[in-house]
């Protein structure tokens, strides 16, 4: 595995010198060279260094899927940085504890999103400089220099002004590439750091399972800041394909168009995606036989799901996996296996391997229920600034350079050790295809006036998978004076949209054990 | 029959007090919803409830594009074309 070597920049590049003038990132009506990409890259990389971001240094990507934000996660690692998109949806509160807890050196925003980062700023310790970009970028710039935010500039203009030269890396392998947050039980996010070495063996794995070359065309609907839609740029990039980067899912019938146009050959969604597509009716547009593979992960595909897959995608081969985002990827169904393993997630990814441990601690490779160890070059190097977690999912192996990943996953493993999920070990909640952890809703509930307590819980919902229902008890001088709605709506100004309760309930009182501990069991 | 002009104000006054908004400002009429990021995947089928219960429209899988609802003029300016045809 030598590519990557010196950081996975190294993709880019080899990707710009062999088909310079290949398409390589298609948003919108616009479509970017891999040259054009990898001069872009660069100049951002420039335009990070002139403020101060050096090798090692956070640089947070704050928006939905676009070409800014694509190129900017190659801008930082050309910049010796380590970078983490972060969902457009993440509200002021959680970017301001994030500026924080990762020590950002630089923030690179898209001007829709001005609300919350310069909110964001006010409630953040340290102010990073913030580079703006898109259509609004004058009055976001308004809007910040109001509020007082100093140092916020256009991206635009900073970066046209930069060498499209490469700037000079000291990158080496084992440093961090990136970090990504993901939701915990403790209700805090924790940032999982993954290193280049880590990047450059998934991607290298993943795209050997899939068959990938550089005539694929994919689509990105997943938002970059998720792994499994980073990693559709990431393979990409690696492989010197077509990325066609959509912003959402919010239109389906306008993503199939997309898929038409362009040729697609690769569609990776979720099961809620699949569920869609499978309810569309009366609508101009032909199957897509183009595409010649279909990737599904986050819940397991239903019958429904492969009957929407066969019909939009009659030619696809289907493959079914399962991921982490502490290993990005865990395990896949071989297509050959679909019939004859239902509900399972299949094998190890290629390169790696995994067993169960019991509650004695025992290890099982087949025919056992426990908890899912994985091991493998793909592991992350851990929590941010979290020792105490960290320790919790990383624990050492045989060699002493080495650690196993004790996922908190409950599983199952058959006879010929296929995987079968059962439960997450501290109940996160999926739903639309994107995991809920309950207690970051209940502390958010926790925190409007009048809320005495509350529990959320996962009730079986027919179009998300799991819908996210909140059972609140208010104190008596409040009780009426809230609807569940507007329970909601403030919920939604402090929690992503995915997390915010689509069912409020209102109780007198919550069912609670001997020690006080709200039970759980039952509520739905 | 409403004109699209009439429809603006009201297709707005659903969108800012149905979806949480901290800057109305920056919703202009003609602004992306989407990336505003004030409406997402499911408050679009929010929409899709209150066009069934304010106007009787059912929307069509095919009519489920951007130039349709991903701003409150092209919500308003769809929402003036059903009832003029219906």
């Amino acid at each position: 595995m030598v590519l990557g070597a010196r950081g996975v920049a190294e993709f880019l590049e080899a990707s710009a010198a062999r088909s310079p003038d290949k398409v390589g990132l298609v948003t919108g009506k616009t479509s970017y060279t891999w040259g054009a990409l990898d001069a872009w890259a660069n100049r951002i990389g420039h335009a990070l260094r002139a403020k101060g971001v050096g090798r090692g240094d956070r640089v947070l990507i704050f928006g939905d899927n676009s070409a800014e934000v694509a190129v900017s996660i190659w801008g930082a690692l050309k910049a010796d940085a380590v970078f983490f998109v972060v969902n457009a949806q993440v509200k002021a509160e959680k970017l301001a504890y994030m500026f924080d807890d990762a020590g950002v050196a630089a923030v690179i925003a898209d001007a829709a999103l001005a609300t919350a980062w310069t909110e964001a700023c006010k409630l953040a310790e340290t102010v990073p400089p913030i580079l703006v970009h898109g259509a609004q970028t004058a009055r976001a710039m308004e809007m910040a220099s109001a509020a007082g935010v100093p140092r916020v500039e256009s991206f635009a203009e900073l970066v046209a002004a930069q060498y499209p030269t490469a700037p000079a890396r000291s990158t080496i392998d084992v440093d961090l590439a990136a970090i990504i947050y993901t939701s915990g039980s403790t209700g805090e996010p924790k940032g999982a750091m993954l290193t280049h070495r880590n990047v450059a063996f998934a991607s290298w794995s993943v795209t050997t399972l899939l068959e990938n070359t550089a005539d694929d065309v994919i689509i990105g609907v997943v938002p970059l800041a998720f792994n499994y839609g980073l990693y559709q740029w990431l393979m990409t990039v690696r492989l010197g394909a077509t990325l066609v980067l959509e912003r959402s899912f919010a239109f389906p019938v306008a993503i199939l168009q997309r898929a038409a146009e362009t040729g697609a050959t690769g569609f990776p969604g979720v099961p809620t995606m699949y569920a869609l597509l499978g309810e569309l009716k009366d609508i101009p547009v032909q199957p897509l036989t183009k595409v010649r593979y279909v990737t599904s992960t986050a819940a397991a595909l239903l019958p429904k799901h492969f009957e929407a897959i066969a019909r939009w995608f009659p030619n696809a081969t289907v493959y079914s996996m399962y991921g982490l985002t502490e290993c990005k990827r865990v395990s896949w169904l071989p297509p050959a296996d679909l019939a004859r393993k239902p509900g399972s997630v299949g094998v190890p990814i290629p390169g790696t391997e995994f067993w169960v441990v019991d509650a004695e601690g025992r290890r099982h490779d087949r025919s056992a229920e426990g908890e899912l160890v994985v091991r493998g070059s793909h592991i992350m190097a851990g929590y941010w600034r979290k020792p105490e977690v960290t320790a919790r999912y990383l624990r050492p192996a045989a060699l002493p350079n080495e650690v196993l990943f004790y996922t908190g996953d409950y599983t199952r493993l058959d006879d010929e050790g296929y995987l079968y999920f059962i439960a997450r070990m501290d109940e996160v909640i999926k739903t639309r295809g994107e995991k809920v952890a309950p207690r970051e809703v209940e502390a958010a509930l926790e925190r409007i006036e009048g809320v005495r307590e509350c529990a959320v819980v996962g009730v079986p919902d027919a179009i998300l998978g799991a819908a996210v229902k909140a059972f609140v008890v208010l104190s008596d001088e409040y009780q009426g004076r809230y609807t569940e709605k507007d329970l909601m709506l403030r919920l939604g100004q402090m929690l992503e949209a995915y997390m915010v309760p689509k069912q409020v309930e209102f109780r007198p009182s919550l069912p609670k054990t001997a020690m006080g501990k709200i039970v759980k069991k039952g509520l739905s | 029959m409403s004109s699209t002009e009439e429809l603006v104000p009201r297709v707005r006054a659903y969108v800012l007090s149905n979806f949480p908004v901290a800057d109305p400002g920056a919703v202009t009429n003609g602004a992306s919803l989407m990336e505003l990021g004030i409406v997402d995947s499911t408050g679009l089928l929010e929409v899709f409830e209150w066009l069934r219960d304010e106007f009787s429209i059912e929307v069509a899988d095919a009519e489920m594009v951007p130039d349709n609802f991903d701003s409150i003029a092209n919500i308003a300016a769809y929402v003036g074309r059903k009832t003029a045809a219906g």
